[in-house]
């Protein structure tokens, strides 16, 4: 029963895999409080993390925006509701794709290349050298990384969201003539707080999330050189699988919370 | 918390480990005094590295009692293992420095994570112990910029420079040229005169541990089949550990 086996490897290696998360997870929360020079790695790592991210979320927002307003503009002109262009696109960039895109594209970025530091530093034995030493590994290397994706992730999608919003009224403006005032107008008319909001509270388990794959592919790595490549690998697939699936139940959840 | 002469610092009781389902150690006992230097000896793949993982609690055995000065740290978890093993060393096979420090920086590290020493009485720490490993003062280059032998000594001033009091050499002649392999052998046994005192060292090097050892003890089949002094080991009738000293053991 070969294909019965299979199945049976499958699942025993996604058992491994989410409790692993977990207890990584349970590991981070433990050792949640830090000496105080761990606090300049928070630092490094925002920078790591955030600062050369920018630029590829926000073109990927600006762009997003600008193709949202496109097809509303184009599509609700057949229901002659033209001037919701603004909301509708505001609703989707702040509610969805803001923290979505901002969470797989930078997410991706920053996850593959933890799992692939982290990776190369558990295959070289450089971990074990930092056990052996006496040294907390979760603190020292999970949990300023964990830190610094709490802080940045709805630090960019914030600025992705306006980006977006702005690539939206773009479009609006010039290739569909229609108002900025307007635009903006009805945006501020229908757009609530919350809107806003609940997508900050999304990219922020988003970053978790992802920061968290990132550490655990790349502490779980095994099998030098090669392992590496497939665990960074993993890492990419697993944070836009992860993010996309997790952003379902999400919404559910804010949406029964907070309606 | 000093140790005293003879008084039992690493102390492993029927351990058994395995991989998947391959056994590696089978019920392995082993106690080491203050002052001794055991030398671990077998073929590879013979679970030598395990055992010495397992000493300095960087692995779980799988059933077993391991003590590292006195506390049992097989049931513990890994923050509550730190603060014993900070008290003793381990040498890695491949020296395990950080790439993207210095030479320095890496024998700093120690001292840096966890005491409170001006920048000035580190630099001066760190130079005593690179002169204690037989190197010049090379702060400034990286790891990859360094030969085997180096890069050994690097990991060894790095392990010593918070004067552990029970060091674990795994495997430290392995994987370099004769010349080097018997430097590090020397200073290995020049260091046990002096900062380590107390070590168990892994090596299928016999002359290495000849050099070094007081205890020697063969591991074959995931058990100790002999333990004793060198001269002891060497007189031994157990055709293991004759076949073991012609060069002529195979683990299967």
């Amino acid at each position: 029963m070969a294909w019965a086996e299979t199945i049976n490897r499958h699942l025993r290696e996604s058992v491994v895999w989410y409790g692993g998360l977990g207890l990584l997870a349970a590991q981070v929360a433990r050792n949640l409080a830090l000496p105080p020079h761990y606090l300049k790695l928070v630092a490094r790592e925002i920078d790591t993390i955030g600062v050369r991210s920018v630029t590829v979320a926000l073109t990927a927002a600006l762009f997003t925006g600008m193709v949202l307003a496109l097809q509303t503009a184009v599509n609700m002109a057949r229901f002659g509701a033209e001037n919701y262009v603004g909301p509708v696109v505001a609703l989707s960039i702040l509610r969805e794709l803001g923290p979505v895109l901002t969470a797989i594209l930078v997410g991706g970025k920053v996850a593959s290349g933890i799992t692939a530091e982290l990776g190369s530093m558990k295959v070289t034995e450089q971990i074990d050298a930092l056990r052996a030493l006496g040294v907390n590994y979760v603190k020292r290397l999970i949990v300023p990384r964990m830190m610094a994706a709490v802080i940045v992730f709805p630090l960019v999608t914030v600025l992705a969201d306006f980006v977006g919003l702005v690539g939206g009224m773009i479009v609006a403006v010039f290739d569909r003539e229609v108002d900025p005032y307007l635009y903006w107008n009805t945006i501020a008319y229908w757009v609530v707080i919350r809107d806003f909001l609940t997508g900050l509270v999304k990219s922020l388990v988003f970053g978790l999330i992802v920061t968290l794959i990132g550490c655990y592919n790349g502490l779980a790595t095994e099998g030098g050189t090669e392992g590496l490549g497939r665990s960074t690998t993993a890492t990419v697939v697993q944070v836009a699988m992860g993010v996309i699936i997790s952003d379902f139940f999400l919404t559910k959840l804010l949406l029964i919370l907070f309606w | 918390m000093a140790t005293r002469e003879g008084e039992v610092l690493v102390e492993v009781r029927e351990v058994w480990k395995a991989f998947d389902i391959k056994p590696v150690l089978r019920g392995l006992s082993l106690t080491l005094g203050k002052g001794t230097t055991l030398a671990v000896m077998g073929g590879s793949g013979s679970g030598k590295t395990v055992l010495l993982r397992i000493c300095d609690g960087l692995l779980a055995p799988d059933d077993g009692e391991v003590y590292l000065f006195g506390t049992r740290i097989d049931n513990l978890r890994e923050e509550q293992i730190l603060p014993v093993r900070r008290r003793a060393g381990y040498v890695f096979q491949n020296a395990a420095l950080f790439d993207s420090l210095s030479v320095f920086e890496n024998v700093a590290f120690p001292l840096r994570e966890h005491t409170r020493l001006s920048e000035g009485e580190i630099t001066d720490r760190v130079h005593r112990f690179l002169a204690l490993v037989g190197l010049p003062a090379i702060d400034d280059l990286l790891p990859a910029e360094l030969s085997g032998g180096m890069r050994k000594r690097v990991g060894i001033a790095r392990t010593l420079i918070t004067e552990p009091e029970v060091v674990f050499f795994d495997e430290p002649t392995a994987g370099l040229d004769p010349t080097n392999s018997r430097l590090v052998a020397e200073l290995i046994a020049e260091l046990r005169r002096g900062v380590a005192d107390t070590a168990i060292v892994v090596t299928h090097d016999i002359e290495f541990a000849d050099m070094v050892a007081d205890q020697m003890a063969i591991l074959y089949q995931g058990r100790f089949v002999e333990m004793g002094t060198p001269a002891e080991i060497h007189r031994s009738a157990n055709q293991v550990v004759r076949d073991f000293l012609a060069g002529q053991l195979r683990e299967g």
